[in-house]
């Protein structure tokens, strides 16, 4: 059986996303929307690995089998100017994408398994994964104009 | 004779539930002058907060010299409160600007209208053609009138294809607009001020009534002093006189710690729903998303709520009791929740309150979502705010269609690629530098935008064009490249609209001073001299004065909720203001929306596809459109997040800004009406007297007020807060008193740049500060006794009072009421449900 990687891939691309989320908080203090909502999702995530614990444990986590190119990477660094906060935004876009199919991976499976704490889990956490897409994509949405027409 | 600064209210006109409002005429004339000596009397509303009283204004020798409350306007029923006594028309002449303003080897120097509108047009060109539109930014106000927003709107957004307007609306009532697109689907006011009347049960969230809007509050206080008196619940960390009229009516007065209203209001539905106070058969037939808010309250319990807001269980338990089991229910919300942490959420859930009883479109039982400034609504409605006209959706392509057609430009040119960019977005891109063209109009920034240091470093910028246009020198002139001396209220005519969608028509009573000029006269000019076209060649901007604008107008809402196709300036003279939808099915207006439960959240119709409430990401088209709204209302929430700014070891003190009753905005009116300045005269920094006993400060003691960002100083009034929390108006900028570097008094020194994810709205009522005492006071503190700053110990201050000239006459009973205004049973613009039934009921 296979999940425990999967479910040992889901932990570590949740912590790349959290470490990411508060990489673009600190990156890009000036602008306080980002900077306030980034931390608030890193939280997020953070809640989700919590309950992701159990599962964890009951699976086990695989890490020694988990391929290192299965891995999301995480950020680097961030980037400065209206360009480089799209840019930083849009990497929080690919890295959260991953993580929601990732979860629908690890759903399908659940499923398949009848796991109903895990199918539970699962749903909720997608919910959330799902908001904070559609806050990238609203927030990449209204940068962009601006950052690619007129800024200096 | 009444001294109306003293007894802020008047005279007491009860009356019982149910019945008519009585009349009350009151009448403010300048000392010496006579009834007998006034020559004229002018129909106008006044404009000093969103209540919207109509008005006469009294002229003799082409001045202004007075005013009287109209006993048949729906609004007010003859009264008047001080701002509008006092406040309305004793700035009139006085320091006005009279001339245009050029900036010449950086001095500002008197100039003629062509050079000073050439001087903006060659800007304007200059950078439409090496950058295009995105290099311009205008921040207008909630102070002008319906027809220059739209003028200003239609220039914006068809002229020129900006995205970057938006009005200092977005400080005041931005929420409001948001918390209704996103439970009905649009804006637009659910309730009426008639509501008072004849409710069981008045819940004020973070609405301080009886300062901001004072003759609403005297409709409270009519009710109050009758029969069958309503309970009042009061939601505030201050103990105003709206908590005072809680706890005497057997009401509660909850006060939570700033920040942490979202908590509390998820444990008011928790309870409702947990004791059962809900309307099934509403809530299956009439809304979308009960299942997710019961999830996203149930662990809001009242202890737990107790402790995030501070406030003891069973006040909540009470609070929820009254609000689940009186009959008839009113709301009001305002800044206490829409200037806060998690603004929209709060002020969502008051909404959910009402759906999940079904207190909505009855006598009695409705919501106001209040508006701070008094043409804030037409700001909205009129795309100067950002969003499009007539509540029109910028995601759907009908209605961008419509208004393309309307007129008759390129659909492209109107910008609809991306969400309106809003004001603090506006000041970053202007920070930044890809705004390089700021047209600023009534409004004073440099005084009442939050963080202001940096706010005086944005507008200071090297090659940043700022034009301000204005009725007085203020703050922010000061930073202007060209300025434009605006008319006033009074020297010029228009119509607007108040918090309870009354449209009102204001004539010109007087001349304006020197070469000033109407806004609509300037917006109007800027288009000629730009010349804006249509796709056919034509002016785009076709109409040339206030009538002929409202006639554009008009065409613009029709079929839609705001619809003002059954109005004119005919209409509006004489009699009454008119509620908005009025057309030809409804020709006397509407009172109160929503009747039967129908909402316009249908797709093609609706305002916005709405917002993930915690973050603000915006709902994509085809997710609204498969929920099927149908013409029902959104149950939305978010769950509670600690706010950005928290007290620490360093800053252990939280402080809100507000108002006082005497003032209003920045003061460039109300600090010219003796009465008002006098009564409350300077900034005062209010303390609990247990945090004033930790510091060991006193009464009149000159205090230091620091945040991370900025500090402000002023002396101390002792007053009847909670401890933990310090409260400072915000009406006092510099330009009465001096430079911020002498010494720095306006609040927003220290406020912080952070805002609400769907509303957009600043957090002026959440900054971490630190209290520290300079030096010992020689009297007490400038504040006004007669209020929520009243002392802690009376006996220590000197009351406050009007001198001999604040003689008001106050005449109960004049006239009859005005007569009631019809709710339609079915609300205009809004399509009926097309699902039958049983689907409904999901
Ligand atoms: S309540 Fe508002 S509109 Fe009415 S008189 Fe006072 S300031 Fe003016």
């Amino acid at each position: 059986m296979h999940l425990p990687v999967y479910v040992g891939l889901l932990d570590s691309s949740l912590r790349s996303l959290a470490d990411a989320f508060r990489q673009v908080s600190d990156g890009h203090g000036e602008e306080p929307d980002v900077e306030y909502l980034c931390q608030v999702l890193a939280r997020q995530v953070d809640e989700q690995l919590e309950a992701l614990t159990p599962v964890v444990r009951r699976y086990g986590e695989n890490r020694e089998q988990e391929p290192e190119r299965l891995r999301a990477t995480g950020l680097e660094s961030t980037r400065s100017g209206g360009v480089g906060l799209l840019r930083d935004l849009q990497d929080l876009y690919m890295l959260g994408s991953f993580v929601d199919m990732t979860w629908t991976v690890v759903g399908q499976a659940a499923q398949g398994l009848r796991d109903r704490e895990l199918l539970q889990l699962v749903d909720a956490c997608e919910q959330d994964t799902t908001r904070q897409l559609q806050w990238l994509q609203t927030r990449i949405k209204q940068a962009a104009p601006q950052a690619l027409i007129a800024a200096k | 004779m009444t001294d109306r600064i003293a007894d802020i209210w008047g005279q007491r006109t009860p009356h019982a539930r149910g019945t008519s409002w009585p009349v009350r005429l009151d009448q403010h004339l300048e000392e010496g002058v006579a009834e007998s000596d006034v020559q004229r009397w002018v129909q106008s509303a006044c404009v000093l907060c969103s209540n919207g009283c109509a008005c006469d204004i009294a002229v003799k020798d082409g001045r202004m010299v007075g005013v009287r409350g109209r006993t048949d306007d729906v609004v007010n029923h003859g009264r008047l409160g001080p701002k509008g006594l006092y406040g309305s028309w004793q700035w009139n002449g006085r320091d006005r600007l009279t001339r245009p303003l050029i900036r010449e080897n950086g001095e500002l120097v008197e100039t003629d209208w062509d050079t000073a509108m050439d001087r903006i047009v060659q800007r304007s060109r200059q950078l439409l053609d090496e950058v295009g539109s995105s290099s311009h930014g205008f921040y207008t106000s909630g102070q002008l009138f319906l027809e220059e927003y739209y003028t200003l709107g239609v220039i914006g957004k068809a002229g020129l294809g900006t995205p970057h307007m938006d009005g200092n609306t977005r400080l005041c009532t931005a929420t409001a607009a948001a918390a209704l697109k996103e439970s009905f689907g649009s804006d637009g006011q659910p309730g009426s001020y008639t509501d008072i009347d004849s409710c069981d049960a008045l819940f004020l969230f973070g609405h301080n009534m009886a300062e901001t809007q004072t003759v609403l509050w005297m409709r409270v206080l009519d009710r109050l002093h009758g029969p069958d008196r309503p309970r009042i619940v009061a939601v505030d960390p201050r103990r105003t006189k709206v908590a005072d009229a809680a706890v005497e009516s057997g009401g509660v007065h909850l006060a939570p710690l700033p920040g942490t209203n979202l908590a509390l209001m998820n444990g008011l539905v928790n309870q409702l729903i947990t004791q059962g106070w809900v309307d099934e058969e509403y809530v299956s037939a009439h809304t979308l998303g009960f299942e997710e808010l019961a999830r996203t309250v149930e662990a809001y319990t009242p202890e737990k709520v107790s402790e995030i807001c501070r406030v003891s269980p069973d006040d909540l338990r009470r609070a929820a009791e009254i609000f689940g089991t009186s009959e008839r229910v009113l709301s009001t919300v305002l800044q206490g929740f829409y200037q806060s942490h998690q603004a929209t959420a709060a002020s969502c859930q008051v909404n959910n309150l009402h759906l999940l009883r079904g207190l909505l479109g009855r006598p009695g039982c409705g919501v106001l979502q209040m508006n701070g400034q008094p043409t804030a609504q037409n700001t909205r409605e009129c795309g100067a705010d950002g969003d499009l006209p007539g509540f029109r959706n910028w995601q759907n392509q009908n209605h961008i269609d419509q208004l393309a057609e309307l007129w008759n430009v390129d659909r492209l040119v109107i910008p609809h690629w991306a969400p309106p960019t809003h004001a603090m977005q506006i000041w970053r891109y202007v920070e930044q530098g890809s705004i390089d063209f700021l047209w600023i109009s009534a409004t004073n920034p440099a005084a009442s935008m939050p963080e202001l240091p940096r706010i005086r470093n944005i507008l200071g910028r090297e090659d940043l064009f700022v034009v301000v246009q204005d009725g007085f020198p203020t703050e922010t002139t000061e930073f202007a490249d060209v300025v434009l001396p605006a008319a006033m209220w009074g020297e010029k005519q228009g119509t607007f609209t108040n918090a309870d969608r009354t449209v009102h028509l204001s004539e010109q009573a007087v001349e304006p001073p020197g070469a000033a000029r109407s806004d609509l006269d300037i917006f109007l000019d800027y288009a000629r001299r730009m010349d804006l076209r249509d796709r056919d060649g034509e002016p785009l901007v076709k109409w040339h004065d206030p009538e002929s604008a409202f006639e554009a107008w008009k065409e613009c809402t029709r079929g839609r909720l705001c619809d003002y196709t059954g109005l004119s300036y005919d209409k509006l003279r004489g009699g009454s203001g008119v509620p908005w939808p009025c057309n030809a099915e409804n020709p006397d207006g509407s009172d109160r929306l929503y009747s039967d439960g129908v909402f316009p959240t249908a797709p093609e119709v609706c305002e916005s596809y709405g917002h993930d409430l915690l973050t603000g990401g915006a709902t994509p088209p085809t997710n609204y459109q498969a929920e099927r709204p149908d013409g029902r209302a959104f149950l939305k929430t978010a769950e509670y997040t600690p706010a950005p700014d928290a007290p620490s070891d360093e800053y252990p003190y939280i402080c809100t800004t507000g108002r006082t009753v005497y003032h209003f905005h920045t003061r460039t009116k109300t600090g010219r009406g003796r009465q008002l300045r006098k009564a409350a005269p300077e900034p005062w920094v209010e303390l609990s007297p247990g945090d004033a006993e930790a510091l060991g400060v006193d009464e009149g003691d000159l205090v230091r007020v620091e945040s991370r960002r900025g500090a402000m100083e002023a002396p101390a009034r002792i007053g009847r807060g909670r401890d933990g929390t310090v409260f400072l108006p915000f009406h006092y900028g510099y330009w009465d008193t001096g430079a911020p570097d002498r010494q720095p008094t306006a609040a927003n020194e220290l406020t912080q740049t952070e805002w609400d994810p769907v509303s957009k709205q600043p957090l002026f009522k959440v900054s971490a500060v630190r209290v520290t005492k300079l030096a010992p006071g020689q009297r007490c503190a400038p504040a006004p006794t007669t209020t929520a700053s009243a002392p802690h110990d009376p006996a220590t201050v000197p009351a406050t009072r009007g001198d001999q000239g604040a003689e008001t006459r106050e005449d109960p009973g004049v006239a009859d009421p005005p007569g009631q205004v019809p709710s339609p049973e079915h609300t205009p613009g809004v399509p009926q449900p097309v699902l039958p039934h049983a689907a409904r009921r999901s």
